[in-house]
């Protein structure tokens, strides 16, 4: 084991931001399950509806994406 | 994949995002006008567009070729978004969004292909493209509006009590758009490609190199689906920002 233990909560804390990333998951995978529910009930609405369902998966996705961004930074930046 | 005497890979997954000027040694500096695989990259995807637009569509025939389908049903697709998204009134903003989805498309499909260069990977490239859709739709939104565009933060659904609080975040989310939007795309491509190349460096143990190479199959089938929709995602988001500047009353 070498480096210093600045290194190490680097390390540690870009993986625990990683954490956002599964939790942005859940996020996006909600959306899409409710849009998939919602479209069995009334298939000839879906088609109309696809686009709001990128819309929400998108800013679902952004606050994953931040965490990703404070991973980059810690692993990086910092 | 070659191995040094460590028994570490020779490359690192990162390897390939590294910008390089074409010409000269292999360290020079690279100035803001210095050729890199950057620009080369980026030249092809403009290339790649003419050549579909300009080439593709010259026949003007009625039963069109395949390049002129492509063409058409590209300008058909970005024409309906901004229409459903935007309203009548956006339309006249469709070159702009039709040239950013093309541009963004190109360069991530262009990327797919084996050693070559990822120029939407960059927060640098992506940047650029958000902030210019920022400061678009922030302008036109004042032109339109004048300072009725900051109605856009002033959500007069909600009771007036939490007013004040929810234009405070309304404010901040505002401003953070460039960064989502930019970012949101460099990742997904930057993280889609370093994942490609790390199933190939586990392809080099023998006992793994068979699920490994399937893998890669895999992962290669969902980045081209991530190219696309995140093309799109780009493109319906500048959408959506610009459908908040001209219609800015919640």
């Amino acid at each position: 084991m070498e480096g210093d233990i600045a290194q190490l909560g680097q390390f540690i804390g870009a993986g625990l931001a990683a954490i956002g990333s599964g939790a942005a998951a859940i996020g996006v995978g909600h959306v899409a399950g409710n849009f998939l529910a919602g479209a069995l009930r009334n298939p000839s609405a879906a088609a109309g509806q696809t686009a709001t369902l990128f819309i929400g998966i998108a800013f679902a996705e952004a606050l994953g994406i931040f965490a990703f961004l404070v991973a980059l930074l810690l692993m990086f930046a910092v | 994949m070659a191995t040094d005497e460590s028994g570490k890979l020779e490359f690192h997954p990162m390897d390939q995002f590294i910008v390089k000027p074409l010409f000269g040694e292999a360290g020079d500096p690279v100035h803001f006008y210095t050729i890199t695989n950057v620009t080369l990259w980026m030249a092809l995807a403009i290339g790649a567009i003419t050549l579909l637009l300009v080439v593709g569509t010259r026949g003007r025939a009625i039963i069109p070729t395949r390049a002129q389908s492509i063409a058409e049903l590209a300008y058909g697709f970005v024409y309906k978004m901004v229409e459903d998204v935007v309203g009548k009134d956006g339309l006249k903003y469709f070159p702009y969004i039709f040239t950013l989805f093309l541009f963004i498309i190109f360069a991530n499909f262009l990327g797919l292909i084996p050693m070559s260069f990822t120029t939407t990977s960059h927060i640098a490239v992506t940047a650029i493209m958000a902030f210019a859709v920022f400061f678009t739709v922030t302008i036109i939104g004042f032109v339109k509006n004048g300072a009725g565009f900051l109605s856009l933060f002033w959500v007069s659904s909600a009771p007036l009590a939490l007013r004040p609080i929810l234009a405070i975040i309304e404010v901040i989310s505002y401003f953070v758009r460039p960064v989502s939007h930019s970012i949101r795309l460099a990742g997904n491509m930057m993280a889609g490609h370093a994942v490609l190349k790390v199933f190939a460096g586990f392809a080099q143990v023998g006992a793994v190199a068979p699920i490994a190479i399937l893998g890669v199959v895999a992962i290669y089938g969902l980045e081209v689906l991530v190219s696309a929709i995140q093309a799109y995602v780009f493109t319906i988001l500048t959408c959506v920002y610009l459908k908040d500047a001209l219609h800015p009353h919640h």
